[in-house]
């Protein structure tokens, strides 16, 4: 994984600290191109891949990943399944058969009637499997190598203590898609704990880490703990706490914890990506000098 | 450890066990609910027990509290069964269709002595809580109008499958949407007691409203607005602003965000003169699971809390509910004298 990674949710309206600043986004970036071309800000300063839901308008943006193959041939994509409030709303609306008619595919639903009541397949892992390949194709032929269970549904499954279900999500993401799963979750040691329970070990985990403990259930200095004792490959996110914090002493609490593979960010302007960016560069070429002279004086005496 | 039983898993009522199977201090003992389809998933992968007949549940799994998450229609029934035999009860908002039921209930529990609570999360939210102890210290001054507006995209098509679309079985945006608005005016402002006039509008729906706007006063003749349209895509999910204006100040809040206007340098430290912005990072107070908000796991924290005598009974408790259920009864019957 890179270290840095590029995020979505500036692009569709997601602000987790300002209802407002979600609207100006989603007006900022009402044309596929105003995105199209902050990604290129991004992959200007060397980030190459973007972390993304699978949101409708991110098939637009594949479709252009896909015809330009040379521009973007480092490029990688993260999908993040399932797009939840597609789901969500569907439920409020339909009612969860009406959901699960409307979005799985194929026959599960609707085709074998018996006595006038509509049979329907109880085999939850075939219909899991289903979801996520209806999910994935807008991504096809575009280079995913790690797939990531949305928070939502992960810790979802996390509180409801369903180990079989993420298992074969797990097993599905490798032998189907030759890809890493990866879980995004606000429970990142509860989770952690389950995984490894599950039997999956030194799992990829996409979490809240911020200086202001936001978002950080169980408090910080638990996730603190876990960082330095666990095997994990942890990718940090609201890094700066949904936009709320001073970037310089947010990214520089991130950067100095160990274990963190890579940090998510996003951002609209291209001068608060090249900012965002060159912070960490500076606070991770800091923290090897550091490195560097301890080892220095390690050989000395 | 508090053995805890759910009646009706859709998709709060997952949300609430999920909550409920992350909490240290509660065992899950059962789960009721008719659909088949996700009774037997439940079964299968959580090994709960799970029932199709609720009662049949309380007589085998014995629970000491039941949460309650079934369409509204049938909150009057359960919730009385299960005071009948006893058992703190956490129900789905709104509270009840018929006011006097609710009332009855209310009274019930507290001869019986039983933990109340309706889920009401938005009291739960650290933006809300802060905006009441700026209103109660009295920093705004006194309370001149009042505004909700309250927007998400529910019902965005023609599509009217669930029971959120059936008079009947408790749909419609007053009822399912609206409520919310309504519950946290009457907590951060003072108890609604008269409706000076309501407009129910239908955009998508057939048979119930999708638009609620109504002009409202407190019983202490705080007069307001309230602005509700569960049929506006411009929404991402539900999003409630409340704004207050008071004699000294004023206050824009919603979920993420709470603007405080001060006209003069309060006696308060943490306040100036002029526009003051804080946000949710800094005003919610950490939970040990999270799942879709703090408030959620808030709130039944809150609950479990309150069966075990940790805190008093007194947010969200059927009383509160019933002051709510009331407005949304004057609002709906409002007409021209």
């Amino acid at each position: 994984m890179e270290r840095i990674l590029f995020g979505d949710n500036q692009f569709f309206g997601v602000n987790h600290s300002s209802d407002e600043k979600s609207r100006a986004q989603a007006i900022h970036f009402k044309e596929d191109t105003t995105i199209l071309k902050t990604l290129d800000y991004a992959i200007d300063e060397g980030v190459n891949t973007f972390m993304c839901t699978t949101h409708e308008r991110v098939a637009a943006i594949c479709d252009v990943i896909r015809s330009n193959a040379i521009k973007y041939h480092n490029f990688k994509m993260y999908p993040c399944l399932p797009y939840a409030h597609k789901y969500a709303n569907a439920v409020t609306e339909l009612g969860l058969l009406g959901t699960l008619k409307q979005y799985v595919p194929g026959n599960f639903f609707g085709s074998l009637f018996r006595g006038g009541v509509a049979i329907v397949s109880k085999d939850y892992i075939a219909m899991m499997k289903l979801l996520v390949d209806a999910e994935m194709k807008m991504f096809k032929g575009i280079s995913t190598p790690v797939i990531f269970l949305q928070n939502v549904v992960t810790d979802l499954l996390l509180g409801l203590g369903m180990k079989d279900v993420i298992k074969a999500y797990h097993q599905y993401i490798i032998t189907e898609y030759n890809a890493e799963p990866g879980y995004i979750t606000m429970n990142m040691p509860k989770l952690l704990d389950f995984l490894n329970a599950a039997g999956i070990d030194n799992p990829i985990i996409c979490t809240s880490i911020n200086v202001d403990g936001f978002r950080m259930s169980g408090g910080k200095g638990m996730y603190e703990t876990t960082l330095q004792e666990r095997d994990v490959r942890v990718i940090a996110m609201q890094v700066l706490s949904g936009g709320a914090s001073k970037p310089r002493e947010a990214l520089s609490y991130v950067c100095n914890l160990p274990n963190i593979q890579s940090i998510l960010f996003g951002a609209s302007s291209k001068a608060n990506i090249r900012e965002t960016i060159s912070l960490i560069r500076e606070f991770d070429l800091n923290e090897e000098e550091e490195m560097t002279e301890q080892f220095n004086h390690i050989k000395i005496y | 450890m508090i053995r805890v039983a759910l009646i009706g898993a859709g998709k709060m009522g997952i949300s609430h066990l999920s909550i409920l199977g992350a909490h240290p201090q509660v065992e899950v003992v059962g789960v009721a609910d008719n659909a088949h389809l996700v009774t037997d998933f439940l079964e299968k992968y959580a090994q709960y027990r799970c029932f199709t007949d609720y009662n049949k549940m309380i007589e085998v799994t014995k629970p000491d509290a039941v949460v309650v998450a079934v369409p509204t229609k049938l909150h009057s029934l359960f919730v009385w069964n299960l005071l009948k035999n006893d058992i703190h009860v956490f129900v789905e908002k709104p509270f009840c269709l018929d006011v006097d039921e609710g009332l009855g209930l209310m009274e019930m529990a507290r001869t019986k002595n039983l933990v109340n609570q309706v889920g009401y999360h938005n009291k739960f939210i650290g933006t809300f809580k802060e905006a009441k102890n700026i209103i109660d210290t009295g920093l705004i001054g006194k309370i001149q109008h009042f505004a909700a507006d309250m927007n998400g995209p529910v019902f965005i098509r023609n599509n009217q499958q669930s029971w959120r679309s059936k008079e009947d079985e408790g749909g419609g945006c007053l009822l399912d949407y609206a409520a919310h608005s309504i519950d946290l005016l009457n907590y951060l402002v003072a108890p609604i007691d008269k409706v000076h006039g309501s407009i129910l509008k239908q955009y998508y729906n057939v048979n119930v409203e999708d638009g609620v706007y109504a002009l409202l006063e407190t019983k202490n003749h705080i007069t307001g607005v309230l602005n509700v349209n569960w049929s506006d895509e411009t929404y991402r999910k539900m999003a409630t602003t409340i704004t207050i204006m008071g004699t000294k100040g004023k206050i824009i809040v919603d979920s993420t965000e709470l603007k405080l206007y001060l006209k003069e340098t309060p006696h308060h430290l943490k306040y100036s003169k002029g526009w003051n912005l804080r946000q949710i990072n800094e005003l919610s107070e950490d939970v040990d699971y999270y799942l879709r908000g703090e408030e959620y796991s808030a709130q039944l924290d809150y609950f479990i809390k309150a069966v075990n005598g940790d805190v008093p009974n007194n947010i969200n408790n059927f009383e509160s509910a019933n002051q709510t259920d009331r407005v949304i009864d004057l609002i709906k019957n409002f007409k021209i004298n």
